[in-house]
Order: C-alpha cells, then structure tokens, then sequence
C-alpha cells in the first residue's frame, strides 16, 4: 500500500510568461485514489500532462514505478502504464466503442486487415472484467456522455494502464453519473489495485473518492493531506489562500413589486443545426425580478432556449413574446433594441472578440450611439475609451487596462467583460447562459453579485448553467429540462440537488408519484 | 426508334468506361485527401500535370512504362508539396488546391515550349509514343455485350476498378483506414493513441498526387498519346464533384462518376447527330450541377423527415 508508484521530484513548468509549475515535489502511493485540486490555473493539469507525457518539464525529474522518464512522449507514458482520461474526450465520433478502444493498436488478420470481430471481443472482456458496461458496437456519437467516459477508461485499460488520471472527470456528468464513475473507480482500485489520480475542483467529490489530496495554489504545492484528515473548509482555504468559502449573498425584496410577466414562452418548437428537435415543446412566463434557473445535462435543449428568446435560431412553431411583443420576424437586433441583453454560452465565440481590445469589446453594440460617435460614422475615441475604463473600473475586471486584447486577460475577466457590456445596457430582460464557465472563485463571486443586483433591480433574469451549485445558489425558481420539454418546476430552498437530477434525466412527477 | 437504338449502342457504353477512368483515378485520390480532412481541390492541376509528364515519360524513355513511372514519380512530388504546405505551414487547402490548379496551366505550357518547341499540342518528332496496352482477353469476346463493353481495354481503366476495391479495403478495413479517417475527424485521439495524424495527412496527400497524376497519364496516354494544354478540361473538379456526391465512399463515388462519363459519352454521341459540339461539350458540367443540387436535396429531405419524426 505504502508504495510509491510515481514521484515527482522538484518539477517546474515554465510557459511563455507563465510559471505554470514551481518546484513540486509528493509522491503517489500504489493503489490509493490521490486527488489533486486547485482552482483554475493552480497547475493541475500541467503537472498531470508532464506525467503522460505531452509537456517536457522545464525543470526536475518524474519517477515512475522507480524509473526516472528520460523522454517524455505519451506514448512512453503509455509504455510505463500511464493512461489519461482528457476533460475532452479523446473520441472519434463516427467509429464504434470498440474501433475507438483498439485505435491505435487494432487486432489483425493476415497481416493487414483489421479483425473487427477480434477487436469486439476483446473489448467485450474489458467491458466484463472491469464492469464497465457498454455496448461495445455502439457508435460514439450515439451514446451519453458518461458512457463515452467509460469508453474512455476502457482505452487507457486495453492499453495496459494500471496508473490511471482523470481530468476532472465529473465536470460533464449528472451526479447518478458521477455516482456510478464513483463506484468504477472503487471498484477497479480494490480489485485490479490500480492506481488513480483525480483532478477537480469539487471539494465534496474528493472527500467522497480519495484516500489522499493535494492542493495546489499558483503552480506550487501547498500540501499533501489524508483525506480523513481535512474537512471541505480546510481544503478551500488552502486552494484560495485565505480562510473563505463562497459568502452570503445580499439579495433582497426587488424594488419593482408589480411581478409583470417580461418574457412568455408559448409552446416553442425548435430545431438544432441539424434539423433535428432541440425544444419539443415548452411554455414558460418570466416575470420581472426573479432569477428563472434551467436545470438541464447538456444537450437537452437549454442553449437553443436562449437562442430561440434572442431570435438567434427560428421558431419552428408557437412564439414568443416579449413585454407582450411577437418576437416571431424579428432580427437579434431588434430583439436587443426590445430589451433584451444576453450573456452567450460560450465566450470565446460568441461573447468577445478575442483580437479586439477591451474598449472595443465593451463599447461593442453601443458604438452608433451619439455620445461616442459623430453622424454615426466616426468615433469619438476620447469618451469611448473613458466609458470603457469606467466599466473597467466597476466591474472590478483585472488586466493589463482597457487597450489590451480580450485574448489576453484570464477566463474570468474576460467574462466579467462580458457581463460588463451586457449589463451596463440595462435592460429589463437578460438572458445568461453559463456565467462562470471556468471561472476561478474570485470571479465567481463578483459576477454571482452583479446577476444577484440586477434581480434587485428588477430585472428578468432568465439563467442556464450546468452547476448545480450555482442555479441553487441564484434561482428565485427552477426548472429542469429534459430533451426539449420542461420536466419540472421547483423552488430550490425546498428540494434537494438529488432528486433534482432525477427530473433531469427523464424522471417526471407522475413517474415518481 | 432506330435513332436511339443508334444513339444507346455499345460504343456508348465503352465510351462511359472510357471517359470516367480518368476521373475515378483522380477521384479515388482527392477521397484520400477528404478522409484525413484537407480535401484537395488541386487535383485537375495535379492530373494535368500527370498527363504532361506521362508523355514526356514515354516520349523520352521510348516506352509507356516510363510514361507512368515518370507520371507516378511526378505525383509524388506534387503530393509531398501539397502536403508541406498545407500540413507543415498550415496553409489554407483551398488557396493551395487554386494555386495548384493555377500553376499547373502555365508549367505545363513553358515547359511544352521550353522542351518541345512545340505549342498547342505536342506530337512526338519521330513518332515513337506508345499508348498504354489494352488487355484482351479471348474467351470475354465469346459473351456477347459484355466481351465487347470489358474486354480490350486500356491497363488503367482495369487498374482503376481494382484500386477502388483496394482503396475501400484500406479505408475501411485496415487500420491505415481507421488511422486514416479518425486523422480527419478527430486528430487528438489519433495522436493520444500515439499515432501521428500528420504523418496520415502526408501519406493520403502523395497517394492523392500519385493517383491524381495517373489519371492524367490515361488522359494523354491512353487513346491518344498526345498532349494538348489545358486537356484535363476541369475533369478534376469533376472528380471532386463525385467524391461529394459519394461521399467519400469509394464504391459510391465509382458510380457516381461513371454517371459522369455515362453523360460526357452521351454528349459526344449526339454530336454525330447534328447536335453543336458546343451544347454537348456543356453536358458533364451540367450534370455535375444537377447531381450537387440533387445531393442538396436528398440532404435536406433527410433533415425534414428527422424533423417532422422527432416533433410527433
């Protein structure tokens, strides 16, 4: 038990400008469960990446098994029986679960041919020894989530992996998921003892898993603890460096009481880019000064929701109106100029523009207003750039200033740009999806208080994202969202995370009564 | 009656094989280059090319056999060059496939002139080029039409038909393939499985030049044994047409281009019948239009009906 399987030995990683790993030394115990956190950019995944082989330290030694690596290359990573589990599946969608498995290393008949028959089998006896049920003939574009996860492990296994990494491995499950990779892991440890490294960021999943954790802040190691000796609290304050779990937030009665409807649903239909049913059905009304919370796996319908409100994708059928207007043949534009302000999903292509400076960036949609503009044509560099700095300023986003590229600045800052220009239109409906997509905790928390703000202010709020935590902690209301239809409405102080889940998986009330 | 009797006789149909191998060869090479992702629209550039160094080939080794080899060699290089820029320095295929296209017209042209001395159309001073062999096979004659539409063929035309059997196998049957298809759709797990996607895309792009510069070679060696400019005539697009039209599947894109050369026979047969030469000569063209407005339709009836069964 007391083994050391891999150790590293003062490692450092040092990027362009970025000391992404400083002089880390621990050691990871043969079949234990080690789980390393940190927050976003603590080095994780950099020290992870050197020990499979894709980053060459700049500085160190990596012993595996009591061989120091000399070369570092996957494949010799592989060789020393080191497989990784990538936060973005290493699949390729068109092949089935077993081409996906054996690529690389197909079964063969006669020298040349692949033997699929062969490479089935096998895989079939992976799926048997290790539990790791699946259809082996499936084709990965057709299957969920966690089980191309699954398919995932199964490829480190055939590969003769007996050292196996997750990169935040939870991040795309429903908590049932989570709770079946779980009791995988248990498994696979206990019997086959295997080695496991868990990276994440959810305190509570490495209470639940690990036998040992280490925090990582800013590249270096802060400390390897038993997990029966720290508690969540602990461990959040040695990721952040100072004593805090998220605090309180200060939401209060909205100033505006009437409890208008800003926004009705009225059985949408919608389609997805490849024509086929996203939204089926689903009616809803949002009133002014309430935060609507979806709860929804990914893929069930929620992105194309909020494309449906801010006429970025065509109804298929029903309508939507918006302060009692049909949005029906309207441009995105016009929908803005209605009232409505949207934080996209997904900030790099749809938030910002990466090249672009931060003034231009938070100017953007404002630029022909006659404060920052003659005749509409020319700029009025001198107030844009004051306005940009003032938004700067209050939304406390950290950079280098206003005249940097957005590319530049971290993920939370530059989505606190995007927030900032959203919100400084002031609208009375927003549409948020995702606001702290890798997002570190500081940012979280600021932008947690702006959204939390404009609901005091009376604002229609209307938010997607794929943390629990997060809609629990915002939503007046919640809804969950199942293939396109609404599955159920709650209010978050009276349900529990887990039986939310069952409703957005499929479960429905009449199901469960 | 008798007139179409006439027109749909057998010569027709020997025509078909004629006119399509050409563009199967070049078709089977740009399928390569799609599966690993960097579809090759060069490849008329390419086949021209192949068909002016087949005649140099045979013209200056005095034998066919050197025609191809220099063809195949030619298309190597082509291949490579292909591959360094659009794979090393991450050059747009598309701008690389024009520019192709582009060079090809005029290298061709100088170095006919610079070699030659001729222009236009190149004929061998002493006469001494040797068109591909046709294969003959006695006992197909015995069978009516079929002896006479496969026998006495050019070598390429059968090369063609097992090179689509070879290229199906080895797409979808090897692992080359698997390596193969899974560095066009999804290079990261390819390389987490310690293959090298570049190392697919290089080899996808010589076999393409390889291919694409032997259907040139059974352009201007394989009735002719001439070369004039420009005598691809855009049958590369054409290729790259079916390869769309097929998707990418071997077998599919066979047939879909001996639709091509079923049309592009057709239209010289109805020359003989007072047609204009210039209306027949549109009828590949026009049929490559109405097989990719086909191919828009068939896609978007799919998505409908995936629709219409989804919302019930």
């Amino acid at each position: 038990m007391s083994e050391n399987i891999v150790s590293f030995r003062h490692v450092s990683m040092q990027f362009p400008g970025v000391l992404a790993n400083d002089d880390v030394s621990f050691d990871i115990r043969k079949g234990e469960v080690f789980a390393l956190v940190g927050e976003n950019g603590a080095g994780k995944s950099t020290l992870m990446n050197i020990l499979y082989g894709m980053n060459t330290p700049t500085g160190g030694q990596v012993i595996i098994k009591g061989k120091t690596v000399e070369r570092f290359d996957p494949s010799q990573a592989i060789a020393m029986g080191v497989g990784m589990v990538h936060q973005h599946f290493m699949l390729v969608p068109s092949f089935t679960v077993a081409q996906n498995v054996t690529l690389g290393r197909e079964p063969r008949k006669w020298g040349f041919v692949s033997d699929l028959k062969k490479a089935n089998a096998i895989v079939d006896g992976l799926v048997e020894e290790y539990g790791l049920t699946v259809n082996t003939r499936d084709r990965v574009q057709d299957i969920s989530v966690g089980l191309q996860q699954r398919v995932e492990i199964l490829k480190t296994l055939h590969r003769g992996a007996d050292i196996l990494i997750l990169d935040e491995p939870t991040a795309v499950l429903t908590p049932q998921e989570t709770e079946e990779l779980f009791s995988v892991i248990r498994r696979i440890v206990r019997e086959k003892h295997m080695t496991i490294i868990i990276i994440t960021h959810k305190l509570y999943e490495v209470m639940a898993i690990s036998d040992r954790v280490g925090v990582m802040r800013s590249g270096k190691l802060v400390g390897v603890e038993n997990t029966c000796d720290v508690n969540e609290r602990i461990l959040a304050s040695m990721m952040v460096g100072r004593d805090v779990l998220l605090g309180e937030l200060d939401r209060h009665d909205p100033e505006v009481m009437d409890n208008d409807v800003a926004v009705t649903l009225d059985h949408i239909q919608v389609t997805d880019d490849r024509g086929l049913p996203a939204i089926r059905d689903i009616s809803l009304e949002l009133h002014r000064g309430e935060i609507l919370g979806i709860a929804g796996i990914e893929g069930n319908g929620q992105s194309q929701l909020i494309e449906a409100i801010t006429a970025m994708r065509p109804l298929r059928g029903g309508d939507i109106r918006i302060g009692g207007v049909s949005i029906r043949k309207m441009t995105p534009g016009q929908v803005r100029a209605l009232g409505v302000a949207h934080v996209p999903e997904e900030r790099l292509k749809t938030g910002v523009s990466a090249p672009a400076d931060v003034t231009d960036n938070l100017i953007a949609g404002r630029e022909k207003e006659k404060r920052f503009s003659l005749f509409r044509t020319h700029m009025k560099r001198k107030a844009v750039r004051q306005y940009a700095e003032e938004l700067f300023e209050q939304y406390d986003i950290r950079g280098a200033g206003v005249d940097v590229p957005v590319g530049s600045l971290s993920g939370g800052n530059m989505q606190k740009v995007v927030v900032a220009r959203e919100f400084s239109f002031n609208t009375p409906v927003l549409m948020i999806s995702q606001p702290t997509r890798g997002v570190d905790i500081g940012a979280m928390e600021a932008i947690h208080q702006f959204i939390i703000d404009k609901r005091n202010a009376g604002c229609a709020i209307l938010l997607i994202s794929a943390d629990l935590d997060e809609l629990f902690r915002l939503s007046d209301r919640l809804m969950t969202i199942y293939e396109g239809r609404i599955t159920g409405e709650f209010t978050p102080s009276t349900i529990e995370k887990t039986e939310i889940s069952y409703y957005m998986t499929g479960g429905s009330k009449e199901a469960q009564a | 009656m008798n007139e179409l009797a006439s027109i749909l006789n057998i010569g027709l149909l020997q025509n078909t094989l004629r006119t399509a191998t050409p563009v199967v060869l070049c078709a089977l090479g740009c399928l390569m280059t799609d599966h690993v992702g960097m579809m090759n629209i060069g490849c008329d550039g390419m086949m021209l090319i192949g068909a002016f160094a087949a005649v140099m080939g045979s013209w200056l080794g005095g034998s066919w056999m050197t025609g191809l080899l220099l063809a195949l060699a030619i298309g190597l290089i082509l291949g490579l060059f292909y591959g360094v820029f659009v794979i090393k320095l991450k050059s747009d295929e598309f701008i690389i496939g024009v520019a192709l296209n582009i060079f090809a017209g005029g290298v061709t042209t100088f170095l006919l002139r610079e070699l030659t001395g001729q222009s236009g159309t190149f004929h061998a001073p002493e006469g001494n080029l040797s068109v591909l062999p046709r294969l003959n096979a006695a006992w197909l004659d015995n069978i009516p039409v079929i002896g006479q539409i496969f026998n006495n063929n050019t070598l390429l035309v059968y090369v063609s038909w097992i090179l689509v059997l070879v290229c199906w196998v080895l797409l979808y049957r090897t692992p080359a393939g698997f390596w193969f298809r899974s560095a066009g759709e999804h290079p990261q797990s390819l390389r987490s499985a310690g293959k090298s996607p570049e190392k697919m895309k290089y080899i996808a792009s010589v076999l393409c030049g390889m291919l694409a510069c032997l259907s040139g070679a059974h352009l201007s060696m394989g009735y002719l044994t001439t070369f004039s400019e420009n005598m691809s005539n855009s049958r590369g697009f054409i290729a790259v047409a079916c390869v769309i039209f097929g998707r990418s599947n071997p077998p599919k894109v066979f047939l879909a281009a001996l639709l091509f050369g079923f049309i592009d026979a057709l239209g010289m047969r109805l020359q003989t019948f007072g047609i204009s030469s210039a209306l027949t000569s549109t009828f590949p063209y026009i049929g490559t239009v109405l097989m990719m407005v086909l191919l828009v339709w068939r896609n978007e009836q799919k998505k409908k009906k995936l629709a219409v069964s989804g919302l019930r």
